[in-house]
């Protein structure tokens, strides 16, 4: 058995009045690929930025590494390794491509940002054509891709992606979930939200299925690929 | 005419630059946190007060020589009013963070009164003044009239337009620029990158300290005299600068200042000295109508 690098404890999270997810408990292993699936709503985002903090959980814990994080500031939680891509890409709209990049490698500092830069453009060559454009001039899947990049920056142990597919065409999806299969085969852990329970679900070793801001049901990728409330629901029957 | 004109141009883009200068400050600010420092102006006023103890205790140690007695003075002030606008920010606004909009647009009215009296109980309500410290002027004929460009002026113009190019450097170049354009343009997203906004806040506070209090001793430079109220009306002329070139762009503020100096100067040189503010002000409302963003802003389109 691997140690879990994140862990989270029947956390509860309120957006004022409305509670948005409910004693969520879940783990993440080191070097495992987890995906977390459930429709618009269910509090996927949510549970996403609450690992950072924002919105803090009202009870329950949240272990990273050992440490307990639960109330620590969202710098401080990334400076320790964890970089998001988060809901709605959040690129910097003013900056370019090369300085976007740049801000993912504040937790580390610029050491490697040369080197690390011309992976990501290895991986990503669309944004290499398009380093000195300015963010908001790109289409959705370059941000996108330029998201992932940013978080991939920091070098992190643990990388939370929030719907990567999201809005994409799906020849760019299929390239984006092969970069992913490339990372998580060098051993990064990944844990992803999505909605394209379809193709989450293929690429991860385990998987939880969130309704309503509670877990419904959790196993393996493959268990959840047949089974039936799975494929009702979010696989549109097929 | 011409004579009149070239004149009240270089005495226009003196004040100006000086303008815009402080604009920085309420540009950066209202950028990064979308508040109005209104307490910007007497933290100016408290600059130029900085400079006059600073020029005075430098010539008590028998410092004579104008580029130490400058410089000199230019570092103790500016590093002061870097502390003033640290711990104005620490103490009034921050702890409002999280608050209405108005929380901290009434904290800052409070800061600016504080600021006020402060400095009249401490120093008088009289005006203060400072010697001349460059003398001298070069003098060009043109035309029927001549231009008299004092040195002070010219000193003016040169540190100023400095002062701007070493900032715009280091918000386009440096970490600590790119950190700031990242908090301001999506303050979550860069905290989830591991900035410490909070921080950077503090520095944005500084910047436009320090830009104030270059002004400061600039305009204490050129016009010798100021009181403690001296910070509110160059406080609502750079802030009518900053939101002229466009509230949030620092190229607009700089801009938005040289245009008021010179619009301000050139229309009480031809026209009429009484109404240039009437003028100034009336400038602002026109381009207000034809561009509501200002001259250098982006159009405020509301989020989805």
């Amino acid at each position: 058995m691997s140690k879990p690098i994140l862990e989270l404890k029947e956390i509860d999270v309120y957006y004022g009045p409305i509670q948005a997810l409910k004693k969520v408990s879940m783990h993440i292993d080191e070097g495992e690929t987890v995906s977390l699936i459930g429709s618009n709503g269910a509090g996927k985002s949510t549970l996403l930025m609450s690992i950072f903090g924002q919105p803090r959980a009202a009870s329950g814990q949240i272990i990273y590494q050992g440490t307990d994080i639960t109330h620590k500031s969202s710098h401080y939680i990334a400076s320790n390794g964890i970089a998001q891509s988060p809901e709605g890409r959040r690129v910097f709209p003013d900056m370019s491509v090369e300085e976007n990049l740049m801000m993912g490698t504040i937790p580390i500092g610029d050491k490697h940002a040369s080197e690390d830069m011309q992976r990501m453009f290895e991986m990503f060559p669309r944004l290499k054509e398009r380093r000195n454009q300015r963010a908001m001039t790109m289409s959705g899947g370059e941000q996108q891709m330029l998201a992932i990049a940013r978080a991939l920056m920091s070098r992190p142990k643990l990388l939370l992606l929030d719907e990567p597919s999201l809005g994409l065409a799906p020849i760019i999806v299929k390239q984006i979930f092969a970069t992913l299969r490339e990372l998580a085969q060098t051993g990064m852990t990944i844990f992803l939200v999505e909605q394209n329970a379809n193709h989450a679900l293929k690429l991860s070793d385990r998987a939880y299925v969130m309704v309503n801001g509670e877990i419904r049901l959790t196993g393996t990728g493959k268990e959840l690929l047949t089974n039936e409330e799975v494929r009702n629901a979010y696989l549109g029957g097929h | 005419m011409d004579g009149i004109f070239l004149q009240q141009m270089v005495n226009g883009l003196t004040l100006g630059s000086v303008y815009g200068l402080i604009a920085i400050g309420y540009t950066m600010v209202y950028g990064i946190i979308g508040m109005i420092n209104f307490a910007h102006g007497d933290v100016y006023m408290i600059s130029a007060y900085l400079a006059a103890i600073g020029l005075a205790v430098l010539s008590f140690f028998g410092v004579e020589s104008f580029p130490f007695l400058i410089l000199g003075t230019l570092i103790f002030t500016i590093v002061v009013t870097g502390v003033y606008g640290f711990v104005i920010e620490r103490v009034a606004y921050k702890p409002l963070r999280n608050s209405t909009r108005l929380a901290p647009l009434i904290s800052a009215i409070g800061i600016s009164l504080i600021l006020q009296n402060y400095a009249q109980i401490a120093q008088g309500p009289r005006q203060q003044g400072v010697p001349t410290l460059l003398e001298g002027a070069m003098r060009f004929d043109v035309g029927s009239g001549f231009v008299q460009i004092t040195y002070t002026k010219i000193f003016i113009l040169i540190a100023a337009f400095v002062g701007m190019g070493v900032l715009t450097y280091i918000i386009k170049y440096t970490k600590l620029g790119r950190m700031c354009r990242a908090t301001q343009q999506d303050r979550k997203m860069a905290s989830i990158l591991g900035i410490n906004t909070d921080r950077v806040i503090s520095y944005v506070f500084v910047i436009g300290a320090a830009m104030a209090a270059l002004a400061g001793v600039l305009i204490t430079m050129n016009y010798g005299t100021f009181d403690f109220f001296a910070g509110f009306v160059i406080g609502i002329k750079a802030f009518t600068a900053a939101v002229l070139g466009g509230i949030g762009s620092l190229p607009g503020a700089m801009l938005g200042g040289l245009i008021l100096g010179v619009a301000e100067s050139q229309f009480s040189g031809l026209i009429n000295s009484d109404y240039k503010d009437v003028f100034s002000f009336g400038l602002l409302v026109v381009i207000l109508i034809f561009r509501p963003q200002g001259l250098l802003g982006r159009p405020l389109v509301a989020k989805v």
